[in-house]
């Protein structure tokens, strides 16, 4: 028996399901960074926060759920279209002149699998401290200390910062083109939405860059 | 009159298991007021008279209209002029001495017939897909019987101008046929007489263009770009919005299409 057509099963479904998972990982994104600010705020409150987080374990693993679905979702897609894209234009052209299209989003399929495997890494600073980062001493409890030296390891501080400018470009570029995959497109707003993604794009980035260069710099001094 | 003279760099491939590879030609004495198409004729009599292969390329109306003539001049389908097909395309926005990159559209679904010609049947199976209406066909129905905005009617106008020319395909990254389908839906969709039939069109039409095996759409709007007629990818969204609610929506299931 022939097999029903499913969302998966097309191009423009697969791009809406990227486009939805990619939607939860911006809103995660914005507040990481909004959560993560509280460093400017001083030990107590940075700690008291992260205790917070660790305390509420419906919210912990809630959230650990939810990101992993979107993460694997967004990879699985990604990864699935492109091979198909990759196979629609055997012969390139020699020579191709874009008029339009932005620097985002012909990097979109270089600033991804850069992200992923800076994300493994950012997460390996937290589970695998040593492996990651080498020579650091890792607290589980004193997340404010633990902030401050790693950030004073340069190319640790140099290695955050080149994420979030590949961040900025990922989430600029996703950022307003998921209104089109999804068909939110009306005259009264369309011209606005590349602007709203620039500025969160930018806001994202700049608070992110803002705690490793406020580290480097002795704004956000070690503790004690 | 002012004449140019060029130098082409043209691909030739004798036929579909070719691998092809291009060659250079001079055109010399190229009247400005000539078109692209004129100045590929003008090259191809002198070879015919050398006894050369002339160069092969698609044409036919040579007014714009047909979506025949489609070649990438210099990395721009259809030249570099906005909203021109080749054919409308005059030497006179080239200079003296210019070189001129002369490509078939790339697409593993256009696949090279000879020269510059590409089979572009993919189209037609999309079309046929789903891309008509069941409609009543006996005597004329009276002007006007059916109420239809002056909106709804204009973008749908839009929209039907798309002369399936597959310079959308060609300007793709990922040769993606979104917006000539998005088109090909939304003049009937936009419509009451298109209306009725939609959803199973836009799961039909998008299926088969999958099948087909073009690439996804990733919002690059090259395609827009390039289109000779400008259609917009405000109709790349009502696809998209049309075949998710559809999809979602719709109360019977549709065979999922394979390529044949």
């Amino acid at each position: 028996m022939q097999k029903a057509l499913t969302l998966a099963d097309s191009t423009v479904g697969k791009k809406a399901l990227l486009a939805v998972s990619g939607l939860v990982l911006f809103g995660f994104v914005l507040g990481h960074m909004v959560g993560n600010l509280q460093v400017f705020l001083g030990p107590e409150v940075f700690n008291g926060y992260a205790a917070t987080l660790k305390g509420n374990l419906p919210l912990l693993w809630g959230t650990r759920i939810v990101l992993s679905v979107s993460v694997v979702t967004h990879i699985v897609m990604a990864v699935q279209l492109m091979g198909r894209s990759s196979k629609a234009r055997p012969v390139g052209y020699r020579k191709k002149d874009n008029a339009v299209t932005s620097y985002a989003a012909i990097t979109m399929k270089l600033s991804g699998p850069l992200l992923f495997f800076y994300i493994a890494f950012h997460i390996a600073h937290f589970t695998a401290p040593g492996l990651a980062l080498g020579n650091y001493e890792h607290s589980t409890t004193d997340v404010y200390a633990n902030f401050v030296s790693a950030f004073t390891i340069p190319w640790v501080t140099a290695l955050y910062v080149i994420a979030q400018l590949l961040l900025g470009l990922h989430l600029y570029h996703g950022a307003w083109s998921l209104f089109q995959t999804l068909g939110l497109s009306h005259p009264r707003y369309d011209g606005k939405k590349r602007l709203v993604a620039q500025v969160f794009a930018l806001l994202i980035m700049a608070g992110n860059v803002a705690m490793p260069i406020a580290v480097l710099v002795g704004v956000i001094p070690p503790a004690g | 009159m002012s004449t140019i003279n060029l130098t082409l760099h043209v691909w030739r491939q004798s036929g579909p298991n070719d691998p092809g590879g291009f060659k250079d030609y001079q055109a010399k004495g190229i009247s400005t007021h000539a078109s692209f198409l004129e100045m590929l004729d003008v090259v191809n009599e002198e070879l015919a008279a050398r006894g050369e292969e002339p160069i092969a390329f698609d044409h036919d109306c040579r007014e714009g209209i047909c979506g025949m003539c489609g070649m990438v001049v210099n990395g721009r389908p259809h030249g570099p002029q906005v909203e021109t097909t080749t054919c409308q395309l005059h030497m006179r926005q080239f200079k003296d001495g210019d070189e001129v990159w002369i490509e078939p559209w790339r697409a593993r679904s256009f696949p090279v017939i000879k020269d510059l010609v590409v089979d572009r049947s993919a189209f037609d199976r999309i079309i046929a897909a789903g891309g008509y209406i069941s409609a009543r066909t006996g005597s004329p129905r009276d002007a006007n019987e059916i109420p239809i905005p002056k909106e709804a009617s204009d973008l749908a106008f839009e929209a039907a101008a798309c002369i399936g020319c597959g310079a959308c395909v060609a300007a793709c990254p990922n040769a993606s046929a979104a917006l000539f389908t998005a088109a090909k839906l939304a003049h009937l969709s936009l419509l009451p007489q298109g209306e009725p039939e939609q959803q199973d069109r836009v799961r039909k039409m998008v299926s088969q263009m999958d099948a087909e095996g073009f690439g996804h759409c990733t919002n690059h709007f090259e395609c827009m770009a390039a289109c000779p007629k400008g259609i917009s990818v405000d109709y790349i969204a009502k696809m998209n919005r049309d075949f998710l609610k559809a999809m979602i929506t719709a109360r019977t299931d549709l065979p999922k299409r394979e390529k044949q």
